[in-house]
């Protein structure tokens, strides 16, 4: 130590009381080391699938892209608009969907399920149906509606979406509504309000912007899925028809097959499709962030 | 112990009406438990019309849970539950037959902390309003503003009636809670420590307005705030552990209370 | 309704005829359709394991407890096992939380303990924006980018090195060199859990009380020890709950790893060799599939769904006990 080396006379003499030690010094270093390349990496990474996606995508995005469909094998030209279409569409069911539900099933869990058995029996289950293989949704939508009806649809690729969706939103609801203050409540049934007036026109404005912040970040979740539309919606190299039956061109499932595909139009096409993709779930994850600030400062 | 040099300094309004006036809630061996504890025991007491009552007592005494029980707003926690009777104008309001919402349009509560819902000044006051009256526009507009008037609010908010209610200061909010309450005409109004998390002048003004209330509504306050009780309640009650100590006119429970235990807390020692 | 307000109004001085109350009707609509929606909650999980279950039957039915230990996958004779799928997906879940845990909860403590205040909240949203880039993105990242450059400068010269040697000459010895394989599936898998176990692991330790901390560097404990005996013992149950979720996600994890996991049905003890996992399974070959094949995969979802939810389940439970404590 530097230190220590000023004064020859206490060189020899063991560690000292009251100063630090190498080996805590060196162990404290090594942590602070790799806790920061650690960081690093992950920034690293991001970084690097945002160039990836540039780099590859950027070419392809074209008027054409937005305006045509998707080319047959091996041919040249079109674009991605049907997918394009075909993802909103089937973002839109699942989120259509899954609002109400999820906002009612956290309403009752944090409104009227207090201490109920069955309450805490629902949100252990909706913890973890939020962690849940979403392949297995997959399957079970295909039993469900795909094997019944004898076809693929954008029904069913919309109802798994959903299923995705539904505890993101159920979870949020509940912790945001658990937020607003019991003295809100009380003073809303201390003015003769029965209970769904309360929360329809107290509780639900209080807990808005985190509500809405559940039902973006499941917008974002849902809209990237791929394995649970492998099974439901499929894919569709042509417009799809208003009735959503038959396999219905998506961006994830498109993106999964021309990535793998051989072709280099294809391949072309996947890599627009997926910074076009990447893009949009990202500024979606940001604005989520941005709503819930004006929440969290009140 | 000379009882009367102990009695502290405090202002007591003279003028206050001691005419006896019609009672209007009476309680009845009233017990209260919160699960398996015993909140209140056997508390019997009557409140005038058009008078102020104030509850008074150390923390935990039961003031609250007593307010708590006439607009019986306990009963959304379910592990709550008060036995005995409470009549409202000779009505049981304990009994299960009651209509809750009903019972709480008629008996306002104001809380202790200022409540303004997440909506515009106008709609906080209409909100009770439009649950229990089908009003025209312009009507509820009369409505919105002599309950704006009567809780002294007017004048400052007139030009931003559609503007949050949370952007206003603890006072201003505290006022508009009032004016929500008011504006559904109940009979009675309770008050949670109205002013505890007050500054002083914010203070004044809820005195001034209860003062004014009291013409209309009959109305009861818990408070921590002995010089608050001394000058706006006719009635004062004391309750210590549940129970109720003693209950009288202000002036006498104050000058010259009949229980030790009374006199130990109004003089401060202990509380 | 208007009989028994009247009733009640009776006693009323004022201003009672005006009244009408809210309607009852609506608040036990609302509080029906509440309860309905948190019951289908439970319904669509029933409905999940039904259905596999249903699925699964006649592949567990042909093939007995042999389907859990056969290594065969074969279409054409119609022989069925369950072994190297499960064995790939335990396999690739394990590196990467061999990789993953140190790596999130290096960040945690960066973020909570070492970062200067200005760049808490940028770099805390770059961590947390790796959690929303789509699964299928992942995948691309590790076919086209990271496999190459893992294949280049890991594969090839580790290969070269171990091989021949007894135990790592066989567990990294890269037949095929290609850049795909459990291994490349374990990092990407890593990458992807990283920011679910960095987050909630923050949130623990932002959750231990200042004092604590503040104390322990009073008696003088560097960054390292007050994290090592005082933050990590205290925030241990919950971190290791956000592990076994972490577990759970890179268990039924499907897209990426389809990408990179080399889908080959082989028994390899090489983590650089391909192989597959139950996921990548499914999503490769269900939508060809009938018959017997279709019931295997199916009977594959079961076993995943029971592997995951009792890995969740676990990890909801030690969440859970910190929070109510």
């Amino acid at each position: 130590m530097d230190a220590s080396s000023t004064i020859p006379s206490t060189r020899s003499t063991a560690p000292r009381r009251g100063r630090v030690r190498p080996g805590r010094r060196i162990a404290d270093r090594s942590l602070r080391v790799a806790c920061a390349s650690a960081t690093f990496v992950g920034a690293l990474v991001l970084g690097s699938i945002l160039v990836m996606l540039i780099v590859e995508g950027v070419r392809g995005f074209t008027p054409a892209l937005f305006a045509n469909p998707t080319p047959g094998p091996g041919s040249e030209g079109g674009g991605i608009a049907n997918a394009i279409l075909g993802s909103l569409v089937l973002t839109g069911i699942g989120i259509v969907i899954a609002t109400p539900v999820g906002v009612m099933a956290g309403t009752f869990l944090a409104e009227y399920g207090r201490g109920s058995k069955l309450a805490a029996l629902i949100r252990f289950l909706n913890d973890i149906l939020l962690s849940a293989p979403s392949i297995l949704i997959g399957l079970f939508v295909y039993t469900l509606m795909v094997r019944p009806m004898g076809t693929y649809s954008g029904w069913a690729g919309g109802v798994a979406l959903a299923i995705i969706a539904v505890p993101v939103i159920v979870r949020t609801t509940e912790d945001m509504l658990r937020l607003v203050p019991g003295t809100l409540r009380e003073a809303g049934a201390a003015l003769g309000a029965p209970p769904s007036k309360v929360i329809m026109s107290v509780t639900w404005r209080a807990a808005s912007a985190g509500i809405v912040t559940g039902i973006i970040l499941a917008l974002a979740r849902i809209a990237g899925e791929t394995a649970p539309l492998l099974f439901t919606a499929l894919n569709n190299n042509s417009w799809f028809s208003p009735d959503l039956m038959g396999g219905v061109a998506n961006l994830p499932v498109m993106i999964y097959q021309f990535a793998l595909s051989p072709y280099p139009n294809w391949q072309g096409l996947a890599w627009a499709g997926a910074l076009l993709i990447t893009g949009s779930i990202l500024a979606l994850s940001i604005v989520a962030r941005f709503v819930i600030k004006p929440q969290t400062a009140r | 112990m000379n009882a009367a040099s102990a009695i502290p300094t405090v202002e007591l309004n003279r003028n206050r009406a001691e005419e006896s006036r019609p009672v209007r809630i009476a309680v009845k061996d009233l017990n209260f438990y919160y699960g398996s504890f015993h909140g209140l025991k056997d508390v019997s007491i009557n409140f005038n019309d058009r008078q102020v009552t104030a509850l008074i007592g150390p923390s935990g005494c039961g003031k609250s849970t007593l307010l708590r029980c006439f607009n019986r707003i306990y009963s959304l926690y379910p592990e709550q539950r008060a036995e005995g009777e409470i009549l409202l104008d000779g009505e049981n309001i304990l009994a299960s037959s009651v209509d809750l919402n009903d019972l709480r349009s008629r008996i306002g509560m104001v809380f202790q902390k200022p409540t303004p819902f997440p909506m515009s000044i106008y709609d906080n006051v209409a909100f009770g309003l439009r649950l229990y009256e089908k009003l025209p526009k312009a009507e509820l507009d009369v409505r919105v503003e002599e309950s704006l008037r009567k809780a002294a609010l007017w004048d400052e908010v007139k030009d931003k009636l559609r503007q949050a209610g949370t952007g206003l200061s603890g006072g201003q909010q505290q006022r508009l809670c009032i004016a929500r309450t008011v504006a559904q005409r109940p009979e009675v109004i309770l008050f949670d420590e109205p002013t505890s998390a007050l500054d002083p002048i914010s203070t004044g003004r809820i005195e001034e307005l209860i003062e004014q209330l009291r013409d209309e509504f009959t109305i009861v306050i818990v408070t921590h705030n002995m010089q608050q009780a001394a000058r706006i309640s006719q009635f004062t009650a004391f309750m210590y552990l549940g129970q109720l100590v003693e209950f009288g006119p202000t002036n006498r429970m104050f000058m010259n209370p009949a229980e030790r235990r009374t006199q130990d807390y109004i003089t401060g020692r202990f509380g | 309704m208007s009989a028994l307000t009247e009733t009640i109004a009776l006693g009323r001085p004022r201003a009672a005829a005006a009244r009408r109350g809210p309607s009852r009707n609506l608040d036990t609509l609302f509080r029906a359709g509440a309860y309905g929606a948190a019951l289908l909650v439970l319904i669509v999980l029933a409905g999940i394991l039904g259905s596999i279950l249903y699925g699964g039957w006649p592949a567990f039915r042909e093939f007995g407890f042999g389907f859990l230990t056969s290594s065969a996958w074969n279409v054409g004779t119609e022989q069925y096992g369950a072994l190297v799928a499960v064995i790939g997906t335990v396999a690739s879940a394990f590196l990467a939380l061999l990789i993953g845990v140190p790596v999130s909860l290096g960040i945690a403590i960066f973020l909570t303990q070492l970062c200067p205040g200005w760049a808490r909240r940028p770099v805390a949203m770059t961590i947390e924006l790796l959690a929303a880039v789509p699964s299928i993105i992942y995948g691309m990242w590790g076919l086209f980018v990271f496999a190459p450059l893992f294949a280049r400068f890991v594969q090839i010269p580790v290969s070269n090195v171990v091989e021949g040697l007894p135990i790592v000459g066989t567990l990294f010895y890269a037949r095929v060199p290609s850049g795909v394989g459990v291994l490349t599936a374990g990092i990407i898998l890593a990458i992807m859990i990283v920011p679910f176990i960095a987050s909630i692991a923050r949130d623990m330790l932002e959750q231990i009380p200042t004092v604590l901390r503040e104390s322990a560097y009073g008696i003088g404990c560097t960054t390292w020890e007050v994290v090592r005996h005082v933050l990590v013992p205290q925030a241990a149950v919950s971190i290791i709950g956000a592990i076994m979720l972490g577990l759970g996600r890179a268990l039924g994890e499907t897209m990426a790893v389809t990408f990179v996991v080399g889908n080959a049905n082989r028994l390899s003890a090489s983590i650089f060799d391909p192989s597959s996992t139950i996921a990548s399974r499914i999503a490769n070959e269900f939508n060809e599939a009938d018959g017997l094949q279709l019931n295997a995969l199916m009977a594959l979802g079961c076993i995943l769904f029971v592997i995951t939810f009792v890995v969740l389940i676990i990890a909801r439970l030690l969440t859970r006990r910190v929070k109510a404590a």
